[in-house]
């Protein structure tokens, strides 16, 4: 096998894979909980946000 | 003899410091963002959604004997109410910012630059993703609507999201017709199938009000992720700037 010289974007490509993926799970934390998340008082508190911006709301 | 301290902070693991950047330009579009499309919709959406509410409580009935009149008294402005839909926008768009400025991330290590003009693209494409597509098989309900089961509905928006947000990346990033086929499919897929539909139409709240809500809720989304595909693109170039460069080894 030949040893592959490491480049900048390569160097930087493992770095990036898991905080992003970290990240993009926080974000769909917050989408799926204000968004989509039955619970009675966590639906009334955020009924006009869904329905204003679009989720199944009930 | 222990040689002299010349840096007083441990540099962060570039893994760590990748994080940060991204929580931080994600964070702080969306929250913005979210302010801005709260208001939005505070003025333009809300008071459409009030009025539906006066045909879902019964307070008015459509086709009754008598026409109702188109402009109601909506009520004095709501403090808590309003106040708790900032703060879930605010929540909604920081969780879209997040995602954003991830994926933003993992296509510039692909060689991808991301400016606030390319930001735009990305809004546009957030938009489509996460408002446009599942609208086309749920358009934004007013309350009082007959809707089918909720659980079945929020299983194909969830679907059509993720389907079409990956077609996306297809369409921009992928090579050839293989990638742009599988694109082709996906954006199709979830209208093909078809959303959840109710069995019967039993909703007391007058089409020109569902129409009226369903374009407001729309336009201000577009507006939106305009918006924070804008503000994301800039905070993630401005922190790329900061950044030290990888070294090549």
């Amino acid at each position: 096998m030949t040893a592959k010289p490491m480049t900048a974007a390569g160097a930087s490509r493992a770095s990036v894979l898991f905080p992003a993926i970290a990240a993009f799970a926080i974000g769909f934390g917050l989408i799926f909980m204000s968004g989509l998340v039955q619970a009675e008082t966590l639906h009334d508190a955020a009924h006009d946000v869904r329905h204003a911006t679009g989720f199944p709301c009930h | 003899m222990t040689p002299p301290m010349t840096c007083v902070t441990r540099p962060a693991s570039p893994a760590t410091d990748m994080f940060s950047r991204i929580l931080t330009s994600g964070l702080i579009a969306g929250a913005a963002t979210g302010l801005i499309a709260a208001l939005l919709q505070l003025w333009f959406v809300q008071p459409v959604l009030l009025h539906a509410e006066l045909y879902e409580s019964g307070q008015l009935a459509h086709f009754g004997a008598e026409a109702v009149s188109a402009h109601q008294d909506l009520g004095p402005f709501e403090w808590t109410r309003n106040m708790l839909s900032v703060l879930f926008t605010m929540m909604v768009y920081a969780g879209y910012g997040l995602m954003l400025v991830a994926l933003m991330a993992l296509s510039e290590a692909q060689g991808n630059a991301v400016t606030a003009r390319q930001g735009l693209l990305w809004g546009l494409a957030g938009y489509l993703t996460m408002q446009l597509a599942p609208a086309f098989g749920l358009a934004p309900e007013v309350p009082g609507v007959a809707a089918a089961d909720v659980q079945l509905r929020a299983i194909w928006w969830l679907g059509t999201a993720a389907a079409t947000g990956l077609a996306l990346w297809l369409v921009a990033f992928g090579k050839g017709w293989a990638a742009w086929g599988v694109a082709i499919v996906l954006i199709l897929a979830p209208h093909v199938i078809g959303a959840p539909q109710p069995d019967s139409y039993a909703g007391p709240v007058p089409p020109e009000l569902s129409a009226e809500f369903a374009g407001r809720a729309l336009g201000a989304g577009a507006m939106a992720w305009a918006l924070l595909g804008l503000l994301a693109g800039w905070f993630w170039q401005r922190e790329s700037q900061r950044a030290p460069v990888p070294q090549a080894a």
